[in-house]
């Protein structure tokens, strides 16, 4: 993912911590900007796509490799 | 949006975790999220306070250990993040005998149980 603007490692926090981490990230962002989201938490995997959907961001792949969800998430709004 | 109210009362850790997690995540999400704090929950939003939150159980032990938010973290995230209120119980802070120097500066005003029902009437409340 080369347009990739930020990466946020939340690896070894628990929920809601990778979430919140995501939010604050968001929240300083550009619209049109592309953070990844790396989280060891297994609920991310269903609750970020979930909070990404519901808020109006764009989901743009997420994928689980080696214990660590890889979540891409643009900023729409 | 919609509107959520949280209710603390018993300042337990699991129960205090849960409800921070209710609030920041409700509340960075859009929704409206008033948190009404009483009874044994009020005393860790007061400066000065450094006891930990006993933990009810196997969970509780758990998450002391593991990497999860402090529930203060949380709380305070609702309010920056999401702009959700706490809002103190003014008959506990009386009981206690504090007034709003000795409180957190995340928290609200000094609130009555009349006017938060009032303010509630719509909206889910949770209570922990």
């Amino acid at each position: 993912m080369s347009d990739t603007n930020k990466v946020i490692d939340a690896r070894d926090t628990f929920c809601p911590g990778p979430l919140m981490e995501l939010i604050t990230h968001m929240k300083q962002a550009e619209v049109g900007e592309t953070l990844e989201l790396l989280s060891t938490d297994e609920g991310s995997g269903n609750d970020v796509p979930e909070w990404v959907n519901k808020v109006g961001h764009e989901l743009v792949s997420s994928e689980k490799i080696d214990g660590v969800w890889h979540i891409f998430i643009r900023k729409m709004k | 949006m919609s509107k959520l109210n949280i209710v603390c009362v018993t300042g337990t850790h699991e129960k205090m975790q849960m409800a921070a997690m209710f609030a920041s995540v409700a509340a960075a999400s859009g929704d409206e999220v008033v948190v009404f704090l009483s009874m044994n929950a009020l005393p860790y939003f007061t400066k000065h306070y450094s006891e930990a939150a006993p933990v009810e159980g196997e969970l509780g032990e758990l998450m002391s250990k593991k990497g999860v938010p402090p529930f203060k973290q949380l709380f305070q995230q609702a309010v920056e993040l999401g702009d959700a209120k706490l809002l103190p119980c003014s008959m506990a802070l009386d009981l206690m005998e504090i007034t709003g120097e000795d409180l957190e500066p995340e928290l609200g005003p000094p609130t009555g149980l009349t006017r938060f029902l009032s303010d509630a009437e719509e909206g889910h409340m949770v209570t922990f």
